[in-house]
């Protein structure tokens, strides 16, 4: 990391325990009596029956000794399976709870929405409601007089302002949340998924806010999400959790792989034998048996070589204009193109048959791909049948050293040929 | 790299130093006290018909229903003031204690919600609740205030004396008092639940245990008497009443001990709902 960046948050061996079980009676009476049972070594009597004992040291580690710096204007994305802590982590940033060990420390205000709208009064009218959210979030008056403006332009309710908010569709309680939080003067800004809930036009106007006011006011985020693809667009920096620790931390691209638990396979050749089918209505027809690419011992290619892929297969019925499908796709699965091969084949229940494929993939860009081998038979409404469908061979294809950057958050997965003069 | 050697602007660690009262903090949410407020008073009587007449009605008839009570039909001495008067100046500052003490108890379970979801410093809630209580106080005291001038001007038995003038005293010991047994009910309430149970009923019980609905002087001079006056809101009704309609006396002596209760409790409150409220959420 940079070290001539400020670090506005260093959190050090933060851990928090929970307590398993259920937390006293609940009733000042059932913890005396509790008590009582205990000094005198009896069975509790509140202790449901056949209900497993926890014993005072059987706790659960929601956070298990994190360690994370973070730098001035950075946008931190967050990630992990439910349960992994990033909630947790989130509630100890905004102070909702407090921690067992370890230390947080921060240079600046903090936000959080860890919910939209946080005690917005349904009585109230909008504009009642974005000096109270806005106070509650850590504004003072004079700062919301300022900003209100903006806020109700940005919440696109100008026109209800003056309604009470109990009479709002859920999308525009949503957006006017959202605007209130979105314009904080904080440095730092806590997001726990907000963006779930406002249709994708309003998503959209929100992530672009956020790096806004990242890039030009140098406010760092953290930002907890499963929607990768907002994590891909909002993100500079992104960490993984697991079980109440962080397992990775570092480029965006390759902490979502870790995340999705990718485990790529660089051999260029595959036994598809007994491979799971992918989306089969009526069982396999044609086997796909093995894959190859032809004369290669590695899956990295140039743009500019062509891909030569082998296939063999046995019929398990007898077929006519057998087609073939090769689905390129991205590592976490996102489809980028499709190439076809029609009416290649034709042959009888029993028989094996083999055929070579090339596939020009100098339209894509750089990157690791994986792809889905598909036959099938088109019927006479245009659609198709699938015969077998199975996850194919991956690729790689690598950087050249003159070639730009692509910039594939705002330039798209596909390189088209270059521009011609005409 | 200079950044990172300076301290921290905030440091959140586990535990709260036992009087870490950071009020410094508390003043810098002054504006989400206020808005608190406001919020209360305009979406209190919203949708009624009465609207904000109700800011007075309850303090009437259960006045009313006192005189008649008490009055007419037990007959109890008012030591020769007009009882309507009197039960009126016992009962609204009894009212105002017994709301401030009812509504700052439930702080932690009425705003779990939002506590749940975003800091600011919690004894932001209890203040707010505290402070629209002396709203509501002033505006029946207003009240008091018009039935007071009619009955002087008709004549009747009351006479102003110079105690009336403790009055803003008076408030401030039962804004006190209300804020820091409520805040300790409300500390103890995240985990047991019996004491939301035990406030309502409490109080009603803790209203006959003072001189609301009878003199003090009606109690003689006995040990019953010293028991009553014990209870730091006793001396508070009678200097009220002595104050404004000139009957019984200033009990200097309880009104030290009860000051004295006041901060003792006010002060085991705000250590005991300090203790409590950074891990609260956890066990509510």
């Amino acid at each position: 990391m940079d070290s001539e960046k400020d670090v506005i948050l260093k959190i050090s061996n933060l851990k928090k325990r929970y307590r398993l079980g259920v937390i006293g009676g609940g009733t000042l009476m059932a913890d005396i009596q509790s008590w009582w049972a205990r000094i005198r070594k009896k069975e509790d009597p509140n202790a449901k029956i056949g209900a497993k004992t926890y014993g005072k040291n059987e706790t659960f580690m929601a956070l298990d000794g994190i360690d994370l710096t973070v730098y001035k204007g950075e946008r931190l994305g967050i990630i992990g399976h439910n349960g992994a802590g990033k909630s947790t982590l989130l509630k100890l940033l905004s102070r909702v709870t407090g921690p067992t060990e370890g230390e947080i420390g921060l240079n600046g205000r903090i936000s959080s929405m860890l919910e939209v709208g946080t005690g917005f009064n349904p009585e109230l009218t909008g504009r009642e409601n974005i000096y109270l959210n806005g106070a509650i979030l850590g504004m003072t008056k004079a700062e919301v007089d300022k900003k209100i403006d903006q806020i109700i332009e940005f919440s696109e309710c100008s026109k209800f302002i003056d309604t009470p908010v109990k009479r709002y569709s859920s999308g525009m309680y949503v957006k006017l949340a959202f605007a209130v939080a979105a314009h904080l003067d904080s440095e730092i800004l806590v997001m726990d998924e907000v963006l779930a809930v406002g249709d994708m036009k309003f998503q959209q106007k929100c992530l672009n806010k956020m790096s806004e006011v990242s890039k030009e006011e140098g406010r760092t985020i953290l930002y907890v999400s499963h929607n990768m693809s907002t994590i891909r667009q909002l993100c500079s920096r992104c960490v993984v959790m697991d079980h109440g620790k962080i397992v990775f931390d570092g480029e965006v691209e390759k902490a979502i792989e870790k995340y999705l638990d990718i485990v790529s396979n660089e051999a260029p050749y595959l036994n598809l034998e007994n491979e799971p089918r992918l989306s089969l209505n009526e069982g396999i027809k044609v086997h796909l048996l093995e894959t190859a690419y032809v004369d290669r011992d590695n899956i990295r290619f140039s743009k500019k070589e062509k891909q030569v892929v082998r296939l063999k297969w046995k019929n398990e019925a007898d077929v006519s204009n057998l087609c073939l499908r090769i689905e390129v796709l991205k590592r976490d699965r996102t489809p980028v193109a499709t190439a076809m091969l029609y009416d290649f084949y034709a042959g009888k229940n029993g028989d094996c048959g083999t055929v070579c494929v090339e596939i020009d993939v100098s339209t894509l860009i750089p990157g690791q791909y994986t792809t889905i081998y598909t036959m099938f038979q088109k019927d006479s409404k245009g659609s198709t049948v699938n015969l077998d469908n199975v996850n194919g061979l991956s690729f790689e294809i690598v950087q050249e050293d003159d070639d730009i950057v692509w910039d594939e958050r705002n330039w798209g997965s596909i390189r088209l040929p270059d521009l011609k003069i005409k | 790299m200079k950044e990172k050697k300076n301290k921290y602007s905030v440091c959140i660690k586990p535990k709260n130093r036992l009087l870490e009262l950071n009020l410094k903090e508390v003043w810098q949410y002054k504006d989400l006290i206020w808005l608190f407020v406001q919020r209360d008073f305009k979406t209190k009587y919203k949708q009624t018909i009465l609207g904000p007449l109700w800011f007075i009605i309850q303090p009437l008839f259960s006045t009313i229903v006192y005189t008649l009570i008490f009055g007419t039909i037990a007959g109890l001495s008012t030591d020769g003031t007009p009882s309507f008067l009197f039960y009126l100046a016992g009962n609204v500052p009894w009212l105002f204690f017994s709301t401030a003490l009812q509504n700052t108890s439930n702080t932690f379970v009425t705003n779990a919600n939002v506590f749940g979801k975003v800091y600011f410093p919690r004894l932001v809630s209890p203040i707010s609740t505290v402070i629209t209580c002396i709203i509501n106080f002033l505006i029946q005291f207003g009240l008091f205030l018009v039935v007071w001038l009619c009955f002087f001007f008709s004549g009747a038995n009351v006479s102003l004396s110079w105690a009336a003038a403790l009055l803003p005293l008076l408030i401030v010991q039962m804004a006190l008092l209300g804020f820091g047994v409520g805040i300790i009910i409300s500390a103890l309430t995240t985990k047991y639940r019996d004491l939301q149970v035990l406030v309502t009923f409490g109080v009603s019980l803790w209203m006959y245990l003072t001189p609301v609905v009878y003199t003090a002087s009606s109690l003689g001079n006995g040990l019953f008497y010293n028991a009553v006056m014990c209870n730091p809101m006793s001396p508070i009704i009678e200097i009220m009443r002595y104050g404004w309609l000139g009957s019984g006396s200033i009990p200097w002596l309880f009104w030290g001990i009860s000051w004295a209760v006041t901060l003792v409790v006010l002060f085991l409150g705000i250590i005991i709902f300090n203790k409590v409220e950074k891990n609260f959420m956890d066990t509510v």
